[in-house]
């Protein structure tokens, strides 16, 4: 067995008395004064997360945008120095690897940013496909802590707080800072579907960023399972849930991230066979009409036929209501679909619905993102 | 720490079971609340269906996952607790308060196994 990870956040964690569980490898914060407080503060006001176990893999050199590009699924040749893109790599058959954030630093500097769970795979996998490009591909996973700040009043509290104006920084943008003598990175990220920040710096700095925002009591700590029932309502997808080496980006609803007209990457083929052929499975959105549960694993039926099996599924804590994303034969996915979800021995009546299960709050200059 | 009261009865599987005549009260312990998190559903059997010593009767649900409930004794349900369907998170305030479903004991003899507040307090941590 391999050793469980400690982030440098940990001794806070037990501090505060967090409920703290093994997650891809770390001893990580589930949750400190309960999920539905934790939840709501995101969604009212600002929350925080330790997030150090995500992996940060640097892509650097002559042909990196090129290399770049043919590993994930969207276009970073026409993004400007400073954006942050969300894309997939995808295996040679159209499922995927993983999904990431990469950050353009130029057309020879990206970080991509990946999940926890799979970032040994991941440094292993881009460092295999760089045959022939000119790029240097390093992994930093173990010299950045990185914390999400979430919530609608986070920009103005960490102006306050830390003294850094964010004001002009936009949804999927990224600035360096200077913070007390120490580099650090700031995305205006996250994956709570509330306008937030990521940042990433030495666990130094993050210690003390962390200690600030939790003194003043503006800044509530939030852990693993507030960031899960966030993502959830935001319908952003959770690697081995709604996008696995088993489901490719089109099947999971993402192909407005799979730009076809970039040129060859990896999976492309695989991905307009699909295409062309249709889909035979697809992730939708499922919401019960009794009350219950739906949960990962629960099978989903059409009258006597098991047609699929719910990805994630909660009592949601913002719409109040049982919903889910589930994974589907595709020829039941037509909104308003009648279906059941087995739970325990009963069979739960619902429909397939869209996934905007709430409003997405995210900073867009001169829009309001829908 | 976690609160045992004296004059329940406990199973393993952190449920209470508090004696009153030939019925029982049956709910889950603080232990297991605090385990549990903020509870949001609790699915029970309805009026007059049987439950069995250690079969599951039913499920209590935080926001994170479903937890089966067990019955620590055999009886009919005579009574569901209608309050907690409506406002399932009082067992995260008081669980001992909180009960589920009420029974009428088929065995009296089913009790003898189960633990002391004593005994509990020992698996209860």
């Amino acid at each position: 067995m391999d050793e469980i990870l400690k982030t440098s956040l940990y001794e806070k964690h037990l501090a505060l008395n967090a409920k703290m569980e093994p997650f891809a490898g770390f001893y990580m914060p589930i949750e400190y004064t309960g999920i539905i407080k934790e939840h709501t503060a995101v969604r009212t006001k600002s929350g925080m997360f330790d997030v150090s176990h995500m992996g940060e893999i640097y892509v650097k050199g002559t042909d990196a945008l090129r290399f770049v590009e043919y590993i994930t699924t969207n276009e970073l040749k026409s993004k400007t120095n400073g954006k942050v893109v969300y894309g997939l790599m995808l295996y040679e058959n159209g499922t995927v690897v993983d999904d990431l954030l990469t950050y353009k630093y130029s057309d020879e500097a990206f970080l991509l940013v990946v999940n926890a769970s799979n970032v040994g795979k991941d440094y292993m996998w881009i460092v295999e496909q760089s045959e022939g490009f000119d790029v240097l591909i390093s992994n930093h996973s173990d010299d950045y802590s990185e914390i999400a700040v979430q919530g609608p009043e986070t920009e103005e509290i960490i102006k306050r707080l830390l003294e850094i104006d964010l004001s002009s920084l936009e949804a999927f943008e990224f600035t360096n800072a200077i913070f007390d003598d120490h580099d650090i990175l700031i995305s205006r990220t996250g994956y709570t579907g509330e306008d937030g920040f990521e940042i990433y710096a030495d666990h130094i700095a993050i210690n003390m960023i962390w200690d600030i925002l939790y003194e003043s009591g503006e800044v509530l700590p939030c852990g693993l399972g507030a960031r899960d029932t966030l993502r959830f309502e935001a319908a952003l997808p959770l690697y081995g849930h709604e996008i696995s080496d088993k489901i490719t980006p089109l099947e999971a609803g993402f192909g407005m991230f799979v730009k076809f007209d970039k040129g060859n990457f990896i999976g492309r083929d695989a991905l307009l066979k699909q295409k062309a052929d249709g889909l035979k499975q697809k992730v939708v959105g499922i919401e019960l009409t009794e009350r219950a549960i739906p949960r990962q694993g629960y099978p989903v039926f059409s009258g006597d036929t098991q047609i699929g099996v719910i990805t994630t599924g909660y009592l949601s804590i913002t719409a109040g209501k049982p919903i889910a994303m589930a994974l589907i034969d595709a020829q039941y996915s037509a909104l308003d679909t009648p279906i059941t979800v087995q739970i325990r021995n009963k069979h739960v009546s619902g429909f397939v619905r869209n996934k905007q299960f709430i409003k997405k709050n995210y900073k867009i200059k001169g829009e309001q993102k829908k | 720490m976690s609160k045992v009261l004296e004059g329940y009865f406990y199973a393993e599987s952190h449920e209470w079971a508090k004696k009153e005549n030939q019925f029982a009260y049956i709910g889950i312990t603080d232990f297991a609340q605090a385990q549990l998190g903020n509870v949001v559903f609790v699915d029970l059997p309805e009026v007059g269906a049987l439950v069995k010593k250690g079969k599951e009767f039913g499920a209590v649900e935080s926001v994170k996952a479903a937890s089966d409930l067990i019955s620590p004794v055999s009886g009919k349900v005579v009574e569901i607790n209608e309050d907690l369907v409506g406002e399932p998170e009082v067992i995260n305030q008081d669980a001992f308060a909180s009960w589920l479903i009420k029974v009428e004991i088929s065995n009296p003899a089913d009790f003898n196994d189960l633990m002391s507040a004593e005994a509990y307090k020992n698996i209860a941590k």
